[in-house]
This record gives C-alpha cells, sequence and structure tokens, in this order.
C-alpha cells in the first residue's frame, strides 16, 4: 500500500490540511514578530484571531453540522470569560504557580460553558428553526443582563454576593469586590498569548474533526439531513443535539477564557457578548462556509485584518459583510439557482462525453 | 405465534377517520402487501406502526411486545425499519455513511472513544465498514459508496433506502412504495432483489406498492385499503380477483 | 397611583409592541419566516421621519406619509431580492438571509447616518391630559399611540375578512398550494403582505421614538425582537394574538422595570418568551402545525 498526501482519506486529508495551514501561519507570524515587521496594533489583533476563529469552528458545528441556528453563542463565550476570570480573580493572592491557574481557569470556563449549553440546551432543543433561533438569542441576553447586575464580593466571612449595588454587599474592611456589576471584574492578569491561542484553537479544531469523523458525527449530520428518518433508524435525537450543542457551547467558552484573559477589565457588553457579537461569528460562519471548519477559521482571519489593511474600506466592512452574506445565501440555497447549477453541470458533462466519442 | 399482530387499530384526524378498525397478521418470513387507492390509508398505517403516530385504539404487537405508545425509536430498536414514500435519506452525506448510520445501534462506542481515536473506535469502525459494504453489494450500490446519496439517481435513492433500513437488523421491514418512479426493467431487478432479501436475511416484508405486476409478482398476501376500512384479505390471487376491489380500483 | 401610571405607560409601549408584532405575525403566517429585518425597517421609517422634519423642516404629516411610503417600498424591494428567491429552500438559510438583512440595513443607517445617538422630535404636538385632579398625567403621545393601535387592528381585521385580497391572504397562509392552484395571485399576496406590514412598521417606529425620542441605527433591532416575542406569545398567524400578546409584553415589560429591576427588564421580556415557548409554543392564540410524514 503506497502512503503520501494523496492516498489518504478525504476527510484525514483535510483535516491535516487545516492543522497545517494554522502552523503555517503562526510560524510565519513568529518569524515577523523576532524581524519586527508587525505593527503594534496587529499584535493586538493576533489574540483576537484566535478567539474568533474557537467561537467561529464552536457555531459552525452547532449551525454546519447541527443544523441549528444559535444566535447566543456570544452568550456560552460570555459564560466562559467571566467564570474563568472570577476563578483567576479568586485565586491571584493564593500563589498558585501562574501556569497552572490559567489552566485551571481554562477548565472552569470550558465546563462552566459546557454547563450553561447542557442546561439551556435541555429545553431550547425541543423546538424549531426559527423559534430555537430567537430563544438563543434571548438566553444570550439575558447572560449579559445578569452578568451587568451580579455583584460579588469576599472578606474574611467568605463571598458576598449581591444584585443591587457594591456597597449593599456589605463587605468587611478586608473586603474585595471582585464581580463589579457593569464595571465588571477588574485587574486580572494579561496571560492569553499568540501561542496559547493558536494551541487552543488547534485543540478546538481537533476535538471537532474528529468528533464529526465519528459515529456520534454521523447522527448529528443524520438528524440535520433527515429529523424523522434519523428517528426511524433508531438515532436518539435529543442526545445527539444535546451532545452537539453542549460541545458547541463548551468550544466557544474556550474562547471566552481567550478573550477575558487578554484584557486587564472585563465587562459584559453588547458590542463584545451581545447578539450582535453572535451575528459577526455567524458571518464568519456563513462565509466561510457552513459545514467548513477551515472555512471559518479563514473568514474570521480574514474579515477581522482586512479592514485594518484596507483602512479606507472599514466604514464599509460592515456593509460589505452584509451584502456578500445575502449574496452567498441566496447563490447557495437558491432552489432555481441549484437547479440551474445542476443542469449546467449536466450538460458540461454531455459535452465532454461526446468530445469523447 | 404471527411476528406481527394489529387488531382494532384506528386513528382519526379533525374528526375524520383515517384508518378504521384496522386488523392484520403477518407471519415470519412472509411477503405481504399493503394495497389500495390514494389516500385510503395505507402510509397512516405504517404510520402507527412505526410510532411516528398514536393509534386511537387497537393493539400492534411485535414478536409478542406490545408496541403502542412506544416512540419510533424504541420502535425501530424492538424491530421495526422502515422506508419512505417521499425518500428521506441523509443527502449530504456519502452512501457508505446513510447506511453507517443505520448500523449506529449495531455499532457502539463513545463519543470520547471517537475523538480521541481509541483502539475500539479503529475497530468498531472497521466492522462498520465491511458490514456496510456488504449490504451495499445486495444492492449494487458498492461502487457508488463514496457519492453523497442525494447525487444518486431515484432508482438506486430507493435502494439505498432499504440498505439503510436493513442495517438496523430488523424483524420486519416496511416498505412504503419501492417501485414508485421505477422503470420496468428496474422494478422487475427490485422485485428480485426483495426476494433475494427475504431469503437471505430471513427478513419478513410488508409493503404498500401501486404496482400491481410488482404486487401480484412478488406479495404471497394482501390487505386492501379502502376509505380507511379492510375491503379484502388474504392470498394474494384471490384478493385480486375480489370484485369489490376491482370496483374500488376501477372505480363505479 | 403609580401603578395606574405604569399600567398606561405599559399599554402604551404594548400597543407599538403590537402594530410591529403585526408585520411579524402576518409575514410568519404567510410566507412561513421570520423576517428578522423588520425591527430594522422600523428604524428607517424613523430616520425618514427624523430628516424630514428636523433638517428640511417638513411637516409632520407630510413626514410620516413619507416614512410610511418608503418603508412599505422597502419592505416590498426586500421581498423581492432576498427572500423570493429562498422560497422553497431550506428554513435555516432564509433564516440567515433576514439576519443579512437586518444586518445590512443598520450598516447602511450607520453609514448614511452616523452611529450617534439623534433626538426625535415628537410628531405629536399637543398638552398632555390631566386626570384626577392632577395626579394622573397621560401625555398626548400615549393617547395617540393606544389610539392608533386600536384603529389598525380594526382596520386589519375588516381587511381581511371583506376585501378580496384579505381573502387571498388567509388563503395562502392555510394553504400555499392550494391557494395557487384555486387561481391566487401567491407572489402578489405575499408582497402586498410585507407592504403593509412594513408601512405598520413605519408606523410603530415612529410612535415609538415619539415617545422615548432616541434614534440609532440599533434603534429598531431590540424593539423589533421583543415584538417578535409578543408575536410568539399570542400565538404567531394570529392577528388578534399580536395585538394581546403586544399589550401584555408592553405591561410586563414597564412594570418589571418600575418594581423588580430598570436593568434587567430586557431579560425579563426574554424570560417570558422562553417560558410561552416552552409551555405553550403555539402561543395564546395560535394553532399546531403538523409535520407531514
Amino acid at each position: 500500500m503506497k502512503t503520501g498526501i494523496k492516498n489518504m482519506k478525504k476527510e484525514v486529508r483535510g483535516q491535516l490540511i487545516t492543522y497545517g495551514l494554522v502552523i503555517g501561519v503562526f510560524i510565519i507570524v513568529q518569524v515577523m514578530l523576532s524581524l519586527g515587521m508587525i505593527s503594534n496594533l496587529m499584535q493586538g489583533l493576533l489574540v483576537p484571531l484566535c478567539t474568533y476563529s474557537i467561537v467561529a469552528v464552536a457555531l459552525n458545528l452547532c449551525v454546519g453540522y447541527l443544523g441549528e441556528l444559535s444566535l447566543g453563542h456570544a452568550g456560552f463565550m460570555c459564560v466562559g470569560a467571566f467564570s474563568s476570570a472570577f476563578f483567576t480573580k479568586c485565586t491571584m493572592t493564593t500563589g498558585l504557580n501562574e501556569n497552572v491557574r490559567f489552566f485551571l481557569a481554562l477548565l472552569v470556563g470550558t465546563l462552566t460553558a459546557a454547563l450553561f449549553g447542557y442546561l439551556i440546551g435541555i429545553p431550547v432543543l425541543r423546538l424549531r428553526g426559527d423559534y430555537l433561533a430567537i430563544v438563543t438569542l434571548a438566553f444570550g441576553e439575558i447572560i449579559k443582563n445578569v452578568i451587568n447586575v451580579l455583584y460579588i464580593g469576599r472578606d474574611s466571612a467568605g463571598f458576598h454576593f449581591g444584585m443591587k449595588d457594591e456597597t449593599s454587599l456589605g463587605l468587611g474592611e478586608d473586603g474585595e469586590v471582585l464581580v463589579n456589576g457593569a464595571k465588571g471584574i477588574m485587574r486580572t492578569p494579561h496571560q492569553s498569548t499568540f501561542t496559547i491561542g493558536v494551541i487552543l484553537l488547534l485543540i478546538s479544531l481537533f476535538v471537532c474533526f474528529q468528533l464529526v469523523n465519528s459515529r456520534s458525527g454521523r447522527a448529528i449530520m443524520a438528524i440535520r439531513d433527515n429529523r424523522i428518518a434519523a428517528e426511524s433508524v433508531g438515532i436518539p435525537i435529543t442526545k445527539y443535539k444535546l451532545l452537539a450543542f453542549t460541545i458547541s457551547a463548551a468550544i466557544a467558552g474556550i474562547g471566552g477564557v481567550l478573550y477575558a484573559h487578554n484584557l486587564s477589565t472585563l465587562t459584559a457588553q453588547p458590542a463584545n457578548f451581545g447578539y450582535n457579537m453572535s451575528i459577526m461569528i455567524l458571518v464568519f460562519v456563513v462565509l466561510g462556509g457552513m459545514g467548513s471548519f477551515r472555512g471559518s477559521v479563514i473568514a474570521a482571519v480574514l474579515l477581522t485584518m482586512l479592514p485594518e489593511i484596507l483602512r479606507g474600506l472599514a466604514d464599509y466592512r460592515m456593509l460589505i459583510y452584509a451584502i456578500v452574506l445575502i449574496a452567498m445565501m441566496l447563490f447557495n440555497w437558491s432552489p432555481k439557482l441549484i437547479e440551474f447549477r445542476k443542469k449546467f453541470i449536466a450538460d458540461v458533462f454531455k459535452k465532454k462525453e461526446k468530445e469523447a466519442a | 405465534m404471527a411476528l406481527l399482530e394489529v387488531s382494532n387499530l384506528s386513528i382519526s384526524f379533525g374528526g375524520l377517520r383515517a384508518v378504521d378498525n384496522f386488523s392484520l397478521n403477518i407471519e415470519k418470513n412472509q411477503l405481504y402487501g399493503l394495497i389500495g387507492p390514494n389516500g385510503a390509508g395505507k402510509t397512516t398505517v405504517f404510520n402507527m406502526l412505526t410510532g411516528v403516530y398514536r393509534p386511537d385504539e387497537g393493539i400492534i404487537r411485535l414478536d409478542g411486545q406490545d408496541l403502542v405508545g412506544k416512540k419510533t425509536i424504541e420502535i425501530n430498536q424492538a424491530g421495526i425499519a422502515r422506508t419512505f414514500q417521499n425518500i428521506r435519506l441523509f443527502g449530504q452525506q456519502t452512501v457508505m455513511d446513510n447506511v453507517k448510520i443505520g448500523l449506529h445501534n449495531q455499532y457502539e462506542y463513545s463519543t470520547l472513544t471517537g475523538i480521541l481515536r481509541l483502539p475500539k473506535y479503529h475497530s468498531m469502525e472497521k466492522a462498520m465498514n465491511e458490514k456496510a459494504i456488504d449490504l451495499l453489494k445486495v444492492f449494487e450500490l458498492e461502487d457508488k459508496a463514496d457519492y453523497l446519496a442525494s447525487n444518486l439517481p431515484y432508482g438506486q435513492q430507493r435502494k439505498l433506502e432499504i440498505a439503510r433500513a436493513l442495517a438496523t437488523n430488523p424483524k420486519l421491514l416496511l416498505l412504503d412504495e419501492p417501485a414508485a418512479g421505477m422503470n420496468p426493467n428496474e422494478t422487475q431487478e427490485l422485485m428480485d432483489t426483495i426476494r433475494f432479501v427475504r431469503d437471505n436475511f430471513d427478513m419478513t416484508i410488508l409493503l404498500i406498492e401501486h404496482d400491481m405486476r410488482l404486487v401480484a409478482g412478488i406479495c404471497e398476501d394482501l390487505t386492501v385499503l379502502n376509505f380507511g376500512q379492510v375491503l379484502a384479505q388474504g392470498d394474494t390471487k384471490t384478493v385480486l380477483k375480489n370484485p369489490e376491489v376491482i370496483k374500488a380500483y376501477l372505480g363505479e | 397611583m403609580s401603578f395606574l401610571s405604569y399600567l398606561i405607560n405599559g399599554l402604551s409601549l404594548g400597543s407599538v409592541y403590537a402594530i410591529i408584532a403585526l408585520g411579524y405575525t402576518m409575514v410568519y403566517g404567510i410566507a412561513k419566516m421570520l423576517n428578522f429585518a423588520h425591527g430594522d425597517v422600523i428604524m428607517i421609517g424613523c430616520y425618514v421621519v427624523f430628516t424630514l422634519m428636523s433638517q428640511y423642516g417638513v411637516h409632520p404629516g407630510i413626514s410620516i406619509l413619507a416614512a410610511i411610503l418608503i418603508c412599505t417600498c422597502l419592505g416590498v424591494v426586500i421581498e423581492k431580492i432576498a427572500y423570493k428567491p429562498l422560497r422553497g429552500a431550506n428554513s435555516l438559510a432564509v433564516l440567515i438571509t433576514a439576519i443579512g438583512v437586518s444586518y445590512f440595513l443598520q450598516n447602511l443607517a450607520l453609514l448614511i447616518f452616523g452611529a450617534d445617538t439623534k433626538s426625535f422630535t415628537s410628531v405629536v404636538n399637543m398638552p398632555p391630559l390631566h386626570l384626577a385632579g392632577g395626579k394622573l398625567t397621560i401625555s398626548a403621545v400615549t393617547i395617540v399611540t393606544v389610539l392608533s393601535c386600536i384603529v389598525i387592528m380594526i382596520a386589519l381585521m375588516l381587511f381581511i375578512r371583506k376585501t378580496r385580497a384579505g381573502q387571498a391572504m388567509l388563503a395562502v397562509s392555510e394553504d400555499r398550494d392550494a391557494a395557487q392552484l384555486m387561481g391566487v395571485n401567491v407572489n402578489g399576496t405575499i408582497s402586498l403582505t410585507f407592504a403593509i406590514g412594513s408601512g405598520l412598521a413605519a408606523i410603530a417606529g415612529i410612535l415609538l421614538c415619539s415617545a422615548y425620542p432616541t434614534l440609532s441605527p440599533y434603534t429598531g433591532a431590540m424593539p423589533g425582537i421583543k415584538a417578535f416575542t409578543a408575536a410568539v406569545f399570542g400565538g404567531i398567524g394570529s392577528i388578534p394574538g399580536a395585538f394581546v400578546g403586544g399589550l401584555v409584553l408592553g405591561i410586563i415589560e414597564i412594570l418589571g422595570r418600575a418594581y423588580i429591576s430598570s436593568q434587567l427588564s430586557d431579560a425579563i421580556v426574554f424570560a417570558v418568551l422562553i417560558l410561552v415557548l416552552l409551555i405553550k409554543p403555539t402561543g395564546l392564540l395560535g394553532k399546531p402545525i403538523q409535520e407531514k410524514v
């Protein structure tokens, strides 16, 4: 048997190309960084690029493979960000090794987001289509709203919770406010680096690729393609929907952890965790191609960098995204266009056959 | 004891009695036909047998096990698999994967095993691939294994649906108009395949069909449904000569 | 007395939601899609009135008419360009396209009018009503809003019951294919639905901005989503449902803001949506939909 990239199974090859691409870009960036060829502005974008890529991969699992549109992924990102930042804030004074602490924070953020995904998924996944989209949006907004009125402090007596303001926490003299309502979590360490971002992106890609190319992945896609048929061959619908949704939420949570540890003050605003962010991520997913993790990463990177490169275009950026989004949806999904394309391809084949004959 | 026992099955939709007092017994290894004019309630019977609809009254037993009120998934696991009148394949997946989805409950490994590619993943996937190829060979689809299901021609899509249903290892196979849209040659081929499946998989088959050549050619017994009620029941030759049946088919 | 004034404010806000919800519910009933961009049509309507009135000094009445006209056309154009080609496509694709349209309108407004918040001048220029010896004050906008809502509801019900076009709408919402076979112009009916819904959106937007006088490219998004909540609450596809749902939701929002938490009022509204969908997905007055096998 021959080895080599050409004889590999298609799915394995696609996976390796994607990893190679990410690692390749990483190496190039590292070289350029060491040569001082990257502006400060661009350097500041490196971690967000990883964050958006990770969340886009997560959403693609939900939209492209499970076939359910979630408009609440910014909410899961928010959960991952705040739970991990809270953990870091709490353990900052314990003398825990920084790297161990970050690793634990990553676990906390991912698992909390997964838990939220699971709990929200149980009721939400019973709904279909448009209703599901709007309810995930609602959950995302609720998460953001609640975090904005959440106050948590700590003193020698332990933790204090409140929903009103700082003073209502009734902290002792040695007390410290950890989560300060709309002001968020302040003075957290910057621990997210480009290297960590790339590693987390690779892990997220690995989990998603391996999942969709396994027994569970096939079940998930079966539900997407035809729910009634999937039921008829004995696929437990709820179980696999919940599984995909939970994993997707967990990966969005990873993105949140990365995001939170790249800032000194973490707040929940419409711009970072509102549904506009969810829609931004959706744009990455659709433009990169639903069902293509590699596409999601490429779209997230290009669309985030483009306006920085083409300064003059910055004002028109969103408008262009919107137009491209609509055009792509029409091109890919319009029944008439699909039929036209099929006919066109069939005609081309016929011509070739004639020429051959 | 009959493999499938159905007695006094009834269901109404919005006051209209779609199926009324339907009874049927199918012996193991039988090839049984369910026929009747359009709108007679044939597919509704299938939907009740597979738990898509819950009957208002009546009993459904498979191998003595009561199935009324069970979910579609449980009924599949109990041993009934079906195809659909309007083909329902997993269009965006390969022919091979369609069958492997049918094998879902035969070859199990956990999600984590799948993500981490533990040894069990490899052994199970290998076994699934072999089994799936065997099934595809029965329907002469093995060289199309890597095609997307939605790219197959119509006749082969119908065959793939049967292969997928068989993959769930059923005791009873329900085929909803398997020959619809096929030309006479394809139909002839399909008849041979259905017989082959019955003989080689030791299968019991209940099928809905309008093509009388197929029905007369392979079904041993028939039930004729008209306006939701059983019009005639018995061995194929007798039933097809029944003047009531001829009248129902040809009209007044 | 403060409870009563909250209730009246809730009725007023609820009336706006009800008018917006009509657009959602009619489009959902007839085209079977969630027009995510509906809220942004509201915003466009507000900008038209704002530009005409504040920058060119046009009479409010004429500005309103212009806004209704522009929004009506906008609705029809959106349907023709973005939604019609996708008829019969997977509903996920339609929804994402609608989100794209919403995104487009917001960013178009951002480009043309800028991101800064404009202060909207109320189109209603009348003194408030004082009741109970001055203890209870009802603003003129509130009265106009509630009255407009009632008039629109009655007019719409009559339109659907009494006219051929209205009957065609009913037929298309019941069964599009059957309606087509019976000779109903399905494309025309869907266009008409979008036209009416979008025209109403303009009215709702103007009333909303008259009561809460700030205007930005994102003004329409939240009320849009909340009005969709109202439509779902009342039972999607049902016109009286949109009315009831809108009023109930408006009252819940204002009372929640007053008695529970002003920062959590959105969360409360969304919690209501989630509860309704989980307990009775067909809403108060809606009909269940069965999937064919």
